[in-house]
């Protein structure tokens, strides 16, 4: 007999990597219905996301902020709610960068650098916390309201792009006006990979610590499980979903930055191109836990990375990625269904939260 | 020449035309919706479901040269779609929240891939109706071309209220939506009824948009849909699970994304994106007016898990 604990871990890891074998062959038949051999595309993406040192540098490059949009899903879902904002968060921080960048002109770089990475995190951390005071003030639900405030927020930032902030110059792709080069984030040594990746370990890291080490991470998880026996043992559920949505909404601000600061040095539509909606996925694969966000961002991140080579070599259309995903995110959702009952101390845990809140209601 | 003969007037008319003309589409959503949310369900996957009919629709419509079996075809791709939400919903620990996202993203990926060959050619649009005989303003005679399927989504919301309290089916589903308990009692399968619901939300949701992608704005390409089909899932919230108030509320919706073109169409071009915004500012308004911190939502079905209260 299997203890319970060693039960959950096995399923745990066997679940996902279960799910992602189902969600291949799933995706290996529709790509046969279309005329490709399934083998040729499993080679191909493996060659495009982790079969040569250039793919892993391509791969690890996209890693980087969906690390860090896949937090903006991960935390509050710890206080039991669902943010998909993430996407609005990232455009908001990265313009937000840019124009802290753009306003300390000839400044000390890493003083600079360290602005942005600030600007970038209040600006996309504003934006969740909007959805986490709506929730937790108004009964507004947070999965829509973060939606919204994407769609709200892109729409601002393509105003401003466009509009009063654009560089003249910017003919035909409409953008603000540029870094100063001294500004812009460097690459790892060694490699052709950006120092945002080390931002995105950072964060999970501190995450890390922050849920499963600190009093607000206990507090959280318990306002998760039952906001009213929560609020009865006297933990102050509103500023714990405050700042949680705070700290979500600036981990995806801290993308944009590095999106802004690493990768196009200004702020255009180029930034808006759905890493805050993978990162959703990659969030609920690893099921929000901050230190398996690191691999499965890697994993998607190498599966965005082949999609070009795809389109080249075997003229899928470029979509054929988030089929992928899309494919990927319904079955490890499905997978739920087939992980055993929650173990016996955490059922009565939960069963007395339970109990605890109904008696107060 | 039109234009300056109708000045700042053509603003509020080019606004009650759009308000008929992008209703239809949050019109079919939220009744969709509606009919899922009754059985006790949400399904956040309408926005992935309206941008795979719109897609479907388009591209039967192109093969077959007929808009109707467009709308059929997307309707029935909806209500696959929808079918696999309540499917997987119905497995134990699956919240439908969750699957919602992962439908709305499966969606929005199935078209854009199944899509591509259709974004050049024109496919057929469907036919509209032309009540502005009468007048002989341009203007006025465009805005008063009423599609069919928007007259077919009027019709249908009065047809509903009344299906919902007043026949057999519509008690039932009234029933598992407001206490599994007392359904499973009487002997109904949930699981069933809840398919059902959330399978024809998934064709209504369907259809919706084929009316994107074959009258307005009667095209297929990836930028269609950004949205319409998650502020439907708002709109019923704010019409408190009342058909006839999503009709209400679709107009106001319809208008509302009308403002931006209808400004533009006067010459305002300064804050494009920022009136295009608009619809979801509005969403964002009534939903914070409409919702209270503590107490149920009047009419809100009670197995429904919007707000654990």
């Amino acid at each position: 007999m299997r203890s319970a604990k060693q039960q959950e871990i096995v399923a745990a890891v066997c679940l996902p990597l279960g799910a992602l074998v189902v969600s291949l062959l799933v995706f290996g038949v529709f790509v046969a219905g279309s005329g490709t051999s399934p083998l040729t595309a499993y080679t191909l993406m493996y060659m495009g996301g982790f079969g040569t040192w250039f793919s892993w540098q391509n791969t690890l490059q996209r890693a980087a902020p969906l690390i860090l949009t896949a937090l903006c899903t991960a935390i509050p879902a710890h206080l039991g709610l669902v943010i998909i904002g993430g996407e609005g968060a990232l455009v908001l921080g990265g313009l937000g960068a840019v124009v802290t960048a753009l306003h300390l002109p000839g400044g000390t770089p890493w003083l600079v650098q360290l602005a942005m990475a600030l600007a970038g995190m209040v600006a996309g951390g504003l934006l969740i916390l909007v959805a986490g005071a709506l929730r937790h003030y108004r009964g507004v639900n947070e999965t829509i309201s973060s939606l919204l405030l994407t769609y709200i927020a892109i729409a601002v930032f393509n105003h401003l792009v466009e509009g009063p902030m654009r560089d003249p110059a910017s003919l035909n792709k409409p953008s603000t006006a540029a870094l100063d080069e001294a500004h812009m984030l460097g690459m790892l040594p060694g490699m052709e990979v950006h120092w945002g990746l080390v931002y995105g370990l950072l964060a999970c890291v501190l995450v890390y610590v922050l849920m499963a080490r600190t009093v607000f991470g206990f507090a959280a998880r318990v306002a998760g499980g039952n906001a009213r026996a929560a609020q009865l043992s006297g933990l102050p559920i509103g500023r714990l979903i405050l700042t949680g949505c705070f700290l979500a909404g600036a981990a995806a601000g801290l993308a944009g930055m590095v999106e802004v600061a690493a990768v196009h040095g200004r702020a255009n539509a180029s930034l808006a191109v759905g890493y805050g909606y993978t990162g959703i996925l990659v969030a609920f694969l690893a099921r929000h836990h901050p230190l398996a966000i690191i691999p499965v961002a890697v994993l998607l991140g190498g599966i965005g990375a082949s999609g070009g080579l795809l389109q080249r070599r075997l003229g899928l259309p470029d979509a054929t990625v988030l089929v992928l995903q899309g494919i990927l995110f319904v079955v490890i959702l499905a997978s739920e269904g087939l992980r055993p009952a929650p173990t016996q101390s955490r059922q009565t845990l939960r069963e007395c939260l339970q109990v605890t809140g109904r008696v107060a209601s | 020449m039109t234009e300056t003969a109708l000045g700042w007037w053509g603003v509020p008319l080019a606004v009650f035309a759009g308000a008929m003309r992008s209703s239809t589409p949050f019109l079919f959503v939220s009744l969709g919706e509606l009919l899922t949310e009754k059985s006790g369900r949400i399904n956040l996957g309408q926005e992935g479901i309206l941008v795979l009919g719109a897609m479907c629709g388009y591209g039967v419509a192109f093969l077959s040269g007929s808009p109707w079996l467009g709308v059929l075809v997307a309707g029935c791709a909806g209500a696959m779609l929808g079918s696999v939400h309540a499917a997987l919903c119905s497995l134990p620990r699956v919240n439908d929240i969750a699957l919602g996202i992962a439908v709305m993203l499966f969606g929005t990926g199935l078209a854009f891939y199944l899509g591509k060959p259709f974004i050049q050619p024109q496919a057929p649009r469907l036919p509209a109706i032309s009540f502005g005989w009468w007048s002989s303003v341009p203007q006025v005679q465009a805005a008063l071309q009423v599609n069919v399927l928007f007259l077919l989504g009027a019709g249908l919301a009065p047809m509903l209220a009344w299906g919902l309290t007043h026949t057999r089916w519509g008690l039932i589903l009234q029933t598992v939506g407001d206490s599994a308990d007392a359904a499973r009692a009487l002997g109904y399968s949930v699981h069933r009824v809840r398919w059902a619901a959330t399978a024809l939300g998934g064709f209504l949701a369907g259809v919706g948009g084929s009316f994107l992608s074959l009258y307005y704005p009667g095209s297929w390409n990836e930028g269609l849909s950004s949205g319409q089909g998650l502020m439907a899932v708002a709109l019923v919230i704010f019409a408190r699970w009342q058909p006839i108030y999503c009709f209400g509320a679709a107009l106001l919706f319809g208008g509302a994304g009308a403002l931006g073109p209808a400004l533009q169409s006067v010459g305002i071009t300064q804050g494009y994106y920022l009136f295009n915004a608009a619809p979801y500012v509005l969403t964002l308004a009534l939903m914070i007016c409409t919702s209270a911190p503590q107490q149920r939502l009047a009419g809100a079905p009670g197995e429904l898990g919007v707000r654990d209260g």
